[in-house]
């Protein structure tokens, strides 16, 4: 289970999470909404120990992430999809792949498991990933992330920019992998996505969580679409 | 001589430069690449190589082949090892900005100078070559130990590529040169890389001068030319790209000597400094880099 627990987070002297806490427990996926500049990415990057927490707690199973070194947290199991992918756009799929891979020693039984998930990614491993489709490379985003097998994912905005064609299948693999057990924090503006796949909807503004809604009531949410997020 | 044969000689000994030159410029442009750190030190790195080697020749017994090899590990091994601290005690300290570490790399190029005119003094010393092997050619007779020079650099050159293309540590080098931020997300340590480039690029620059000093002599000032040279090959080249500064060294390397021989080496230096202000003004990002 990871728990962010009254996160302060500043880029220099600018402060832009306040007292946020959130929690990702396995099997679940947790979105997280809000609008432009809310602070969403900004909270993914305090977890993976890009962005210095000056107050409060990220622990991953009781285990405090937040002082570690930004390259140690990885090799916890956290798994990040950045948002606008982030890919080594001039290597290949293949060495995106291993990159992956290396994070936490994995090998070719893996990469066999992360492929078959993505077949499209297996024929094209020796092109550069800036020349695939952009469908092709959130798959390899994805793929990439989930190399290191981890047991708590992050994605943030994963179908941005995307055809329906694409959508459904990065929802299918989610949910392929909530019940394999991953804990999934996904930051989604897109409303349908959020309601097809979440287990719970958190609602960020000025960095902080200002509202929680369980599954069972998420049908009911229209207002809160409408004050957090403006649909 | 006659024209012909006069203008193999200054090939030759064009390509010695251009052998000793692409070694110290990929080491430049590889510490720019992934750091983006302009390592004004680096000339430094290299006087340390050659001053270096004179005193592992110097004091070490035996027969002057196998003092020579032994400087080419010792060398860029103590000048790594220098460039690795001067990392992680200053640059990193200053969080790698641009400016901050070209004013650094200033103070440490004069901490480097000074030191040496200290400790080694203010005379040129030669290093005796490894072996004395003079090639007859019809028209005039050249140094093996030149031609080695050449071939050793080339092995080097072609070492540094492999690394960089065919190893785990060099795709950790490239990702962390592409993004060092995702770099670190799927657990690159950038700190440790740097450290690594530093020396590397440093290391290259030491073994180049370690591979020269038997030919040109060590002096605490003999950073200077490498150093400019080494600016012009990368940025003709294009910040960053081995195979441009590879190309680059070439070009410069074979100029510089055909005109060093022919005319002078001053000239040789106003030509090429004129060749990068062209390439500044009209292709920017060098000539075999890409478009930014
Ligand atoms: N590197 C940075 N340096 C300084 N300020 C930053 C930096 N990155 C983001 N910010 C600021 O932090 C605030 C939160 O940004 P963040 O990217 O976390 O928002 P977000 O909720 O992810 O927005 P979006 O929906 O546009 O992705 C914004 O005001 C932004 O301007
Ligand atoms: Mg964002």
């Amino acid at each position: 289970m990871l728990d962010l627990s009254a996160i302060n987070a500043a880029y220099g002297n600018v402060q832009v999470l306040r007292g946020l806490s959130l929690t990702a427990k396995p099997g679940e996926v947790t979105c997280v909404m809000g609008r432009n500049g809310a602070g969403k990415t900004t909270m993914l990057r305090a977890i993976m120990g890009q962005v210095p927490v000056t107050a409060g707690s990220i622990t991953l199973n009781g285990q405090p992430l937040h002082s570690l070194p930004a390259h140690e947290v990885p090799r916890h199991g956290i798994g990040y999809v950045p948002q606008g992918r982030r890919l080594f756009g001039e290597l290949t799929v293949a060495q995106n792949i291993q990159i992956g891979l290396m994070t936490r020693q994995k090998g070719a039984k893996t990469r066999d498991a992360v492929l078959s998930l993505f077949p499209r990614l297996r024929e094209r491993l020796s092109q550069r990933a800036s020349t695939l489709s952009g469908g092709e490379q959130q798959m390899l985003a994805i793929a990439r992330a989930l190399c290191l097998e981890p047991s708590v994912l992050l994605l943030d905005e994963p179908t941005e920019g995307l055809q329906p064609s694409m959508i459904t299948l990065i929802r299918d693999t989610l949910l392929t992998l909530k019940s394999t057990g991953v804990a999934t924090i996904l930051v989604e503006q897109r409303v349908d996505a959020v309601l097809s796949m979440a287990d719970h909807i958190a609602f960020v503004t000025h960095g902080t969580v200002a509202e929680t809604l369980q599954n069972t009531n998420l049908s009911s949410a229209t207002p809160q679409f409408q004050k957090y997020v403006g649909v | 001589m006659d024209f012909g044969p006069y203008l193999l000689l200054a090939l030759m000994e064009g390509t010695v430069m251009a052998a000793v030159l692409a070694l110290t410029a990929v080491g430049l442009s590889l510490v720019f690449g992934v750091m983006r750190v302009v390592n004004v030190a680096h000339g430094e790195f290299f006087m340390l190589g050659a001053v270096v080697a004179w005193f592992v020749t110097h004091y070490m017994p035996g027969p002057p082949a196998l003092a020579f090899a032994a400087a080419l590990v010792i060398c860029p091994l103590v000048v790594g090892g220098i460039a690795a601290l001067s990392d992680t005690l200053i640059l990193k300290r200053l969080n790698y900005d641009p400016e901050a570490t070209i004013v650094a790399t200033i103070g440490l190029s004069y901490i480097f100078q000074q030191a040496a005119l200290t400790f080694y003094g203010p005379d040129a010393r030669p290093v005796e070559a490894p072996f004395n092997l003079r090639l007859q050619l019809p028209w005039f007779g050249y140094s093996g130990y030149k031609i080695a020079v050449v071939l050793a650099a080339m092995l080097l050159l072609l070492a540094v590529w492999l690394l960089m293309t065919r190893t785990r540590a060099g795709l950790i080098m490239r990702a962390t040169q592409l993004d060092r931020n995702t770099a670190r997300a799927f657990g690159i340590n950038v700190d440790k890389v740097y450290a690594g480039v530093f020396a590397l690029g440093a290391g290259l620059a030491a073994v180049a001068a370690v591979l020269i000093v038997p030919i040109q002599q060590a002096h605490y000032l003999m950073g200077h030319d490498p150093l400019l040279l080494s600016f012009i090959v990368v940025i003709i080249g294009g910040l960053g790209s081995l195979r441009g500064t590879l190309l680059a060294a070439v070009i410069i390397g074979l100029s510089d000597g055909v005109i060093s021989v022919f005319f002078s080496p001053t000239l040789a230096k106003i030509l090429a400094t004129l060749l990068v202000a062209m390439v500044l003004v009209f292709r920017p990002q060098g000539l075999f880099g890409a478009k930014p």
